[in-house]
């Protein structure tokens, strides 16, 4: 149980560059915390530098209010697991989840070390497969031991480096759950690093998105999808992304290469001046005029459709458009941070798989302009977001944090 | 399948069966002189080939070097033998694994260099080193003595063994280390803990390795000793007959037999830990 306290933490290599820049972050008792972002953003070193296998160049690192900055790794009292799961081969299952309980002499007799390691094998189900070798163990299976080992401590906080990278598919839907459901159990604080966004929104209490080493935006999942406070934000958390599209100021309305938009009241305000703006609209919020259900102040639209993916559940329409100037420099900027390939030309939208469209015709579609984010093209800052609605939201999550932990513990004095 | 396979085998027997022949015929016969009495061995009419296996094998020539006349030679030769052996194996295993583990796990200046230099030190003729040696040696009152031999021998063995290990430590995953660590392990711990059982196969190597160029080693143990520290390969040069005009063959041959044993023992318990792939599922693979 503790409280991880980030301050101003800045990694700096031997050239100078900062791996990390100045993350203050405040992570509560048993939260459940996703550090997330494209490749080299940071987040495994910020994860590493909290454990202790990096050194902090500068900031505070505080665990329950204490400063640990110089604390080795073996004083933290914190368990990682690590994504290629780091089992030692010479040692059993058994031996590897008990390591860390000999390590600390004195502190436990045999029969304490035994009834905690069988306690962790059978809650990861690893009891048939304690006398093992790690060597003849499925990727599943080891990733279960590399859990057991860091669970069967009473550490003060569990971290995972991408602990489901490394595992199928399918194995990696049933672990997220399990991880999920094992945190809520033991109520422990969690730092979770991963580039997968399923694994952040469907675990995270609350997540970090990072970029280049800088902290954009720490909030819950629903917080990050609704209110993204950057385009960086509002183009990463999102599959299949953000559609973003160049938009020109003229009067009272924004010009977007497809239709007309009465410019937003918070647009108004935040952007006086501008006359080119990029807005960002989710796939989902856009949908066939056609099928009806059109929203009272939908903005309608008629687009080509180039391609179309029908997936039974759901539907693919992709738009293709033209972006040029300063709107397009950024875009591709903003491609590549996202690890794109700069191919981003097209709308994609997702429609309700009864819609009718077809590739190579034109369509009808319809979107509520509420549901539109208004980015300005050189800060990337997103114009608007609604900080009245974002707080109600991380009041929400917030809440429904403390209930599963309050349920958590109630089943487990229950089952006790 | 089936037949490919046995295609395999019998183009093995027939590569393996004279190597093996070729190698172990010299043992054999080592082992049949050291039994054949003195009288057999001087007899040009019993040097035929039928003649191999002695026909009245006898322990005499045991008897001699044990408890005979050759054992004033043989015994401390064996003991300085085992001493200098143990002792530099010891040493250079240990400070092999230091060396090796710093140069695999940390980055310092000159890293390169001390790399190279090893490999360079390895390269000098040991004839060339010898008599320059046997000068110092006496000066500084090494000569004749067991650290007199150990450090020659270390000098020899060490390069290998900080190349051989340095391997082995570069194989071991980082995260392991880290992990131990993590796990509450203090440097010293998770070193003895995780990495030095990870690296065992190469710690026997070492070993091995180091163990066996000293125990063979003729021409340090007849330059830079007398009678205090001589060792086995040198004291055989001083084995004598019983008289001017007789050779002492099946002494020569019982001691080389006495001290193959141990070699022997050192394989067969360390072919064992020897084995590759030790690390295998310790991560993702």
């Amino acid at each position: 149980m503790a409280e991880i306290t980030l301050n101003n933490l800045v990694k700096k290599y031997g050239d100078g560059f900062p791996a990390v820049n100045d993350v203050s972050l405040d992570i509560r008792d048993g939260e459940f915390m996703i550090f997330v972002g494209p490749s080299g953003c940071g987040k495994s070193t910020l994860l590493r530098m909290v454990v202790g296998l990096e050194d902090i160049t500068s900031g505070e690192l505080l665990i329950d209010g204490k400063e640990v900055n110089d604390l080795s790794p073996k004083d933290r009292n914190l368990s990682m697991v690590f994504q290629n799961y780091a089992l030692y081969p010479h040692l059993t299952v058994y031996e590897n989840i008990a390591f860390p309980l000999r390590l600390s002499k004195g502190k436990f007799t045999n029969d304490e070390i035994d009834s905690k390691v069988r306690m962790a094998s059978t809650m990861l189900e690893l009891d048939e497969h304690l006398e093992r070798k790690p060597a003849n163990l499925s990727g599943g299976q080891r990733q279960r031991v590399a859990m057991g080992r860091a669970i069967v401590r009473e550490a003060d906080a569990f971290l995972f480096d991408e602990p489901l990278s490394n595992l199928d598919a399918k194995l990696r839907g049933q672990m997220r759950t399990e991880i999920a459901r094992m945190q809520r159990r033991m109520g422990t604080t969690t730092i979770y690093v991963t580039h997968d966004q399923t694994e952040a929104l469907t675990l995270g209490d609350r997540v970090s998105v990072l970029k280049k080493g800088v902290l954009q935006q720490c909030a819950s999942p629903r917080e990050l999808y609704d209110q993204p406070v950057n385009l960086f934000v509002a183009g990463f958390i999102g599959t299949p992304p953000m559609n973003f599209l160049p938009a020109q100021v003229e009067g009272d309305e924004l010009v977007l290469p497809f239709c007309r938009v009465p410019m937003p009241a918070a647009v108004r305000e935040r952007a006086s001046g501008k006359d080119l703006l990029i807005v960002g609209i989710r796939p989902e919020h856009i949908k066939d005029a056609d099928l009806g259900d059109v929203p009272a102040n939908g903005v309608r639209f008629e687009a080509p459709v180039d391609q179309a993916e029908w997936l039974g559940n759901e539907q693919y329409a992709y738009i293709p458009f033209t972006v040029e100037g300063a709107v397009k420099d950024k875009l591709d900027e903003l491609d590549k941070e996202l690890d794109g390939e700069g191919m981003r030309t097209q709308m994609v939208v997702n429609l309700d798989p009864r819609s009718r469209v077809r590739e190579g015709d034109d369509a009808n579609f319809v979107f509520d302009p509420d549901t539109m984010h208004v980015f300005d093209p050189e800060s990337g800052d997103c114009l608007t977001r609604d900080d009245a609605k974002a707080a109600e939201l991380a009041q929400q999550s917030e809440e429904d944090r403390q209930r599963a932990l309050e349920r958590a513990r109630a089943r487990e004095t229950q089952s006790a | 399948m089936a037949k490919e396979s046995m295609k395999g085998t019998g183009l093995w027997t027939t590569l393996a069966v004279p190597i093996m022949v070729w190698t172990v015929l010299p043992l054999l016969w080592m082992l049949s002189l050291s039994l054949k009495s003195a009288d057999t061995l001087a007899d040009p009419d019993s040097a035929y080939f039928g003649n191999f296996w002695p026909k009245e094998p006898t322990l005499d020539n045991y008897r001699l070097i044990f408890t005979g006349g050759a054992s004033d030679l043989f015994m401390p030769a064996l003991r300085n033998s085992l001493i200098v052996c143990v002792v530099a194996t010891f040493i250079s295993v240990v400070l092999a694994m230091f060396c090796a583990y710093a140069i695999s796990r940390l980055e310092f200046r000159g890293k390169k260099m001390i790399l190279t230099t090893a490999l360079a030190v390895s390269f000098f003729p040991v004839v060339a080193m010898v008599t320059p040696l046997f000068e110092v040696w006496s000066k500084t009152g090494l000569f004749d003595t067991i650290p007199g031999l150990v450090i020659p021998y270390l000098a020899l063995t060490l390069p290998l063994s900080i190349w051989t290990m340095s391997a082995f430590f570069q194989q071991i995953p980082w995260e392991m280390e880290q992990a131990a660590q993590v796990d509450g392990a203090s440097s010293w711990q998770a070193f003895r803990k995780v990495i030095i059982p990870l690296a065992t196969p190469g710690v026997f190597t070492t070993a091995i390795i180091t163990f066996f160029t000293a125990w063979n080693d003729f021409v340090f143990a007849i330059s830079l000793t007398s009678d205090q520290a001589r060792t086995v390969p040198a004291a055989l040069a001083f084995f004598t007959g019983a008289s001017q005009f007789e050779q002492p063959t099946g002494a020569i041959m019982a001691a080389s037999v006495v001290v193959t044993i141990p070699v022997v023992i050192l394989v067969l318990i360390f072919q064992r830990r020897i084995v590759a792939g030790l690390t295998s599922g310790a991560v993702k693979g």
